[in-house]
């Protein structure tokens, strides 16, 4: 059953810039999700849409960012059930768009990074980025994905050891790389940016 | 008395432990911060438009 209670203008104003604050985070999401950039920019417009659709649905004072991200997550869903052969067209769409952004001068790690995750079966990506980046718990991370804690955590524990794997073995594809560099870069990288302690 | 003997091959598996945490942080640092990278582009007019749309529509039907 639909709640409907109507906001009044103050809300809605908070509402919106409760939203509009969100945007980048659900771009984000929405980029992990499609590897596209492009197709994840429209995926995360229609959430937004969908979401303000919904605002008098929303229960203020409850986590904003996790709802919104749920919303997301079917829509991403949704469209997948209904158009793609999206096993192939993800694989296929991460790798144009990762290595579309290839610049001999930029960081090796990062390009690397974007690959492997997208060699993730797709839940196991969207549990890792949930909890690894997005700042969610596990219990809100079982919320976004409709699923029980324990599968969030088995997930993300399988995630990360695929991808440690991945990097550790230079699987993804890339000629010219030998195996092991693109680990020995993200250490390197990490010890930079963690600084001395 | 023997109690040197176990303790090397205890710390080369607490040493290659380190190892592999040591690895999962970095994964997890530059995980962050492949999306933090797309947190901080600036958003496109796009999204603006269409909430500004939204509202519009909203007050036109009252």
């Amino acid at each position: 059953m639909v709640q409907r209670n109507i906001l009044d203008p103050e809300s809605e104003a908070a509402f919106k810039g409760d939203l509009v604050a969100l945007i980048p985070h659900l771009r984000a999401f929405a980029r992990t999700l499609c590897g596209d950039a492009a197709a994840a920019d429209d995926l995360a417009q229609d959430a937004v849409l969908k979401a303000w659709d919904a605002r008098s649905s929303f229960q203020m004072g409850t986590n904003m960012k996790a709802w919104t991200f749920m919303i997301l997550r079917n829509q991403f869903y949704s469209e997948k059930r209904r158009s793609w052969r999206q096993t192939q067209l993800d694989q296929d769409a991460a790798e144009r768009t990762l290595v579309a952004t290839d610049d001999p001068e930029a960081p090796v790690a990062l390009d690397e990074m974007r690959l492997a995750m997208g060699m993730l079966p797709s839940e196991q990506r969207e549990a890792l980025i949930l909890v690894g980046a997005g700042g969610f718990a596990y219990e809100e991370a079982a919320d976004i994905c409709g699923c029980a804690v324990g599968t969030v955590k088995s997930r993300v524990s399988r995630a990360r050891r695929a991808l440690h794997g991945i990097l550790e073995q230079g699987a993804y594809d890339r000629d010219g790389r030998s195996a092991g560099d693109a680990m020995r870069s993200i250490l390197a990288d990490a010890e930079r940016l963690s600084g001395p302690r | 008395m023997t109690d040197q003997a176990p303790r090397e091959p205890k710390l080369e598996s607490e040493a290659s432990l380190d190892e592999a945490r040591l690895r999962q942080q970095a994964i997890g640092v530059k995980l962050r911060q492949m999306f933090d990278e797309i947190v901080n582009e600036s958003v496109p007019q796009d999204f603006l438009d269409i909430l500004r749309r939204a509202d519009d529509k909203g007050r036109v039907d009252g």
